[in-house]
């Protein structure tokens, strides 16, 4: 089984050199779903976007590899990196209010990779883009081709962007928390939708999100971060059975449940906070070493 | 489901045909004012001083809204004033807008250095007092249409910038123009394609609000005589003129200051009202 996505030792430091990501490893597989869960600032959106290369002008890549389909990307010259993730690779945002642009119909931008980066003819993007919307069930697709972003429901553009991340058949698809914007009722559609649509063109996907929930229903592998460090890395069964890190213990059990929804939460007990604080300051010793 | 929020059409409105019209007319005289001036706005008449407009006792026919103190007729000198009103409008309010808002898209979407230099660069801009500005480099430049251009560009580029850079900076935070940059723009291209369309409602609002500034300042400079030389009849030679007889003749005053007025107002109400029809959100 190759490899679509392989991160190795990847560190990610503030311009200052305070660490954002450490030495973080990963690998994803042409059909798997990969989930990246942490708490907030654990670094797991970090991930995501290093490997798209927009990382916040803030933040630089210090050492590591990011092997996309084989290429190792941080090796390739700028111009380069950009269109090999161009045509590679594609996001799902987290807030399809703000992702789409406000002042453009919908179909030059779903059909804007295709043609500048794949150089299709513009007719045949556009029909490519009918059939997709059509794929993510989106009725009438050609008004909404037509259609400005501002007159479709949140649910409909995340739709629209699912469809426009698959445009090109990208090989790695990063789901930056698909369905946090979303009401709970579209989430599930939508998480639906993306699982059928990454089974049928056989991507591989990095799935990033804080809701255990949803990990548990879509992904096969995933890893639990801390502090921008990979404190567990799991495939799904064994995980939701006996996760072995006492953090990743305490975050399942953390989970609100629907089944009681009158315990009160319970927050991962300082004791494992502590634990782990500590794991990641004796990593930053051995890696400053 | 597509909604109704599409079909939603707003009514142009009172503000934009009212302040529309007026500027449609103020270009209209400004182009035809040899046609439609009824004197010649330099020609002097000493006999003719100080003559009322037509529904005052005591005006002399053909002068519509009287003469001033030398004699020339006010709605002549009013006519031929747009054509340099609306050339300093245009002209300055352009490259003014052209220099201000490239700075601010720079400044606000490339962020780090380039923010650093531009930024600094606006706020030590600021603190110089812009009327005495204008003055001082008119007086280095020598008066004349195109000084007052350079003044007006000098002074009011910073308008541009600081606006421009904040709503570029918030367009660039958004969502869409990372995902621009996943499907290979390059930086550059993500601001022309991108973000610019999404800033130019305001860059246009501001432009249209710079041309009434434009009209003022140069209103302003003519006050103080260091305007176009003071054969060319502007408004606010005129309203300087005015001002030392507004006793004996207050039309050399009025007339032009309510022309004046009322162009700065439209161009200000024209600017919102465009922006209202830009903006796809509000559209």
């Amino acid at each position: 089984m190759s490899s679509y996505l392989t991160i190795k030792n990847l560190t990610v430091r503030l311009k200052n050199g305070a660490p954002i990501l450490r030495a973080v490893s990963l690998d994803v597989a042409a059909g798997q779903v990969h989930g990246l869960v942490g708490e907030s600032g654990a670094g797991k959106s970090m991930i995501g976007k290093a490997v798209l290369g927009t990382l916040p002008r803030a933040l630089q890549v210090t050492s590591g590899e990011i092997w996309l389909d084989g290429v190792d990307l941080l090796s390739l010259p700028a111009s380069e990196r950009r269109r090999r993730i161009g045509a590679t690779a594609a996001l799902i945002p987290q807030d399809p209010l703000t992702a789409l642009n406000p002042s453009k119909r919908i179909g030059p931008q779903i059909t804007r990779r295709l043609v500048d980066i794949l150089g299709w003819r513009k007719q045949d993007a556009e029909a490519r883009a009918l059939d997709l919307l059509g794929e993510v069930h989106i009725p009438d697709p050609a008004r909404v081709m037509r259609s400005y972003p501002h007159e479709l429901s949140g649910g409909m553009r995340q739709r629209i962007l699912i469809a426009s991340a698959f445009a090109a058949e990208p090989k790695l698809i990063i789901a930056d928390e698909p369905t946090t914007a979303l009401d709970v009722t579209v989430q599930k559609q939508i998480l639906r939708l993306i699982g059928e649509m990454q089974a049928r063109h056989n991507t591989a996907l990095l799935f990033v999100t804080h809701d255990l929930g949803v990990v548990s229903k879509v992904c096969d592998t995933l890893s639990v971060l801390y502090a921008g460090k990979v404190v567990e890395e799991a495939r799904m069964q064994r995980f939701f059975m006996r996760p072995i890190h006492p953090y990743s213990a305490a975050l399942l059990a953390a989970t609100p449940t629907y089944t009681n929804p009158d315990s009160s939460l319970t927050p991962v007990p300082q004791t494992v906070t502590d634990a782990v604080e500590r794991e990641v300051r004796e990593h930053d010793l051995r890696a400053g070493a | 489901m597509r909604d109704a929020r599409g079909d939603v059409k707003r009514p142009i409105g009172l503000r934009l045909w009212l302040s529309g019209g007026w500027l449609t007319l103020l270009v209209l005289s400004a182009v035809f004012a040899p046609l439609i001036a009824p004197k010649d706005p330099l020609m002097q008449d000493l006999f003719l001083g100080r003559m009322p407009p037509f529904w005052m006792e005591g005006s002399e026919p053909g002068y519509f809204l009287g003469t001033d103190s030398l004699g020339r007729d006010v709605l002549s000198r009013m006519l031929y004033g747009a054509r340099l009103a609306l050339i300093v409008a245009l002209v300055a309010g352009t490259i003014t807008c052209v220099i201000g808002a490239t700075l601010g898209l720079i400044a606000g979407y490339y962020r780090g250095w380039p923010d650093r230099i531009i930024s600094r660069f606006v706020d030590i801009w600021m603190a110089f007092p812009p009327v005495l500005f204008a003055i001082l480099l008119i007086a280095v430049l020598g008066p004349g249409l195109m000084s007052i251009i350079i003044a007006i560009v000098v002074i009011d580029w910073t308008r541009f910038a600081r606006v421009v850079r904040a709503e570029a900076m918030s367009q660039g935070a958004m969502d869409y123009v990372a995902s621009a940059q996943v499907a290979g723009r390059t930086r550059f291209g993500t601001m022309l394609t991108e973000i610019l369309p999404n800033v130019l409602p305001t860059i246009v609002a501001l432009l249209t609000l710079e041309m009434g500034i434009a009209v003022i300042v140069e209103a302003i400079l003519s006050f103080v005589n260091l305007s176009i030389s003071t054969d060319s009849p502007t408004w606010g030679g005129m309203i300087s003129e005015g001002r030392t007889s507004v006793h004996q003749a207050w039309w050399v005053l009025v007339f032009p200051l309510i022309t004046l007025f009322l162009t700065v107002l439209s161009f200000s109400q024209l600017g919102e009202g465009l922006k209202d029809r830009f903006d796809p959100v509000l559209r």
